[in-house]
């Protein structure tokens, strides 16, 4: 029996039994956990599966993931992977959980009168063959998580890098949204700019924050206000007229915190905080 | 039990917190500096917390009653040599030290309250 063959026999069985399998599969834990108790939408979930199936086998295409009916596939199994990974399950559970649809597959082909008995040996290979595309997918994923975590921490590091002006004067220029978990690390490498630098002027410039909400307000007010219980002052600079009108229209109230048009201003007023005194042409 | 040791140059208390300050120690503190500035004779307190580590918000609260306390008493105060982790910590659970000035240093403290602490301590010298 050819391959061509042995997929369209396939099909015919499938869809001969499509409401037996739908109800089995909807037994199991893939389904239930996601349905819950609602054995009716399980049950609905399943079917279309096993629909998906026939005529993917059906097609003789059911190697090939760009076939049109993978969509429906896809389409089902996204909300179940989704649902799992947002309740903290992970790839190893959801893959277990397919793996065991073949259970009741297997138990029916083996019932089925005048059906090819297929050697034990062989279905073992066979599910040995999908265990090493899961272990392969599983890694390339883990890799790519990797890659991912390690950019968004060297993005970080290189997003805030704390200058020294000038004696006693540190400068942070940010670019970017900023989020918590950025302000954090601002904060953070700020506060130990100013322990390592002795300073007495710590400025933010923010001309490169592309946008000023009241979240973003609030970060940079805690950053100020731990500026000033370290013992230095906190100037805010680069502030665009836009975003001097944002802070207006959303009435935050910014007055506690020097505040300056650009960093050469902030500089300037430092300088004289600290005492220096430029010549004539300054 | 332990007291921590406030020291006067001039009309100015220096109170130096070495060690993580514990919950009945901070509140001995409190008593002992205020008992300390309504002695008289005192314009200005210098808190040097540069030895800690950890705050919680007890210990917010206290520091900020301190610095109420003295203000209140008429001295001015001065937090001198707060940690980035604390500073960040203060800051998080919403405590501004109102009524305190705050120093990077010990140093810089004396600096700012220099004013007290020199023609006082000259003024103390003389017979």
């Amino acid at each position: 029996m050819s391959t061509v063959e042995a997929a369209a026999g396939a099909a015919q069985t499938l869809s001969a039994r499509r409401e037996e399998i739908a109800r089995d599969w909807a037994g199991l834990p893939l389904f239930t956990t996601v349905y819950g108790g609602q054995q009716d939408e399980a049950f609905a979930a399943a079917i279309r599966l096993v629909e998906a199936m026939v005529e993917l086998a059906g097609s003789g295409r059911a190697d090939d993931v760009q076939a049109p009916s993978f969509a429906i596939v896809r389409d089902v199994l996204s909300r179940i992977t989704s649902d799992r990974l947002r309740s903290g399950g992970d790839l190893q559970q959801v893959m277990d959980e397919i793996g065991q649809l073949w259970v009741p597959l297997t138990e029916m082909f083996d019932s089925h009168p005048g059906a090819a008995t297929v050697p034990a040996e062989l279905l073992a290979v066979t599910e040995l063959i999908g265990s090493l595309r899961v272990a392969a997918v599983v890694v390339l994923l883990s890799e790519s998580d990797e890659v991912v975590a390690r950019q968004r921490q060297e993005l970080m590091e290189i997003s805030t890098p704390v200058i020294r002006l000038w004696e006693g004067i540190v400068a942070v220029p940010l670019i970017g949204t900023l989020d918590s978990i950025r302000s954090q690390v601002v904060m953070e490498s700020l506060l130990n700019g100013i322990v390592d630098e002795q300073a007495a002027v710590a400025i933010l410039d923010i001309t490169g924050v592309p946008m000023v909400d009241t979240l973003v307000a609030q970060h940079l007010m805690k950053t100020a206000m731990a500026v000033q219980l370290m013992g230095a002052e906190c100037i805010i600079s680069g502030i665009r007229p836009q975003i001097a009108q944002t802070i207006v229209h959303l009435g935050i109230d910014l007055r506690e915190i020097t505040t300056r048009a650009t960093l050469s201003d902030a500089l300037k007023y430092g300088l004289a905080r600290t005492g220096v005194t430029l010549g004539a042409g300054g | 039990m332990d007291r921590i040791p406030i020291l006067r140059l001039g009309s100015v208390l220096i109170v130096s917190v070495q060690g993580d300050l514990a919950d009945a120690l901070a509140v001995a503190l409190r008593h002992d500096v205020g008992a300390a500035v309504s002695s008289g004779g005192i314009t200005g307190v210098i808190l040097d917390v540069s030895g800690v580590a950890i705050v919680d918000s007890y210990l917010g609260r206290v520091l900020t009653e301190i610095a109420a306390d003295c203000s209140l008493l008429g001295a001015s105060t001065v937090v001198a040599g707060i940690k980035p982790a604390v500073a960040i910590t203060l800051v998080e659970m919403g405590f501004r030290l109102d009524g305190a000035r705050t120093a990077r240093s010990l140093e810089a403290a004396v600096a700012m309250l220099g004013a007290d602490v020199a023609p006082t301590a000259i003024l103390g010298s003389g017979p």
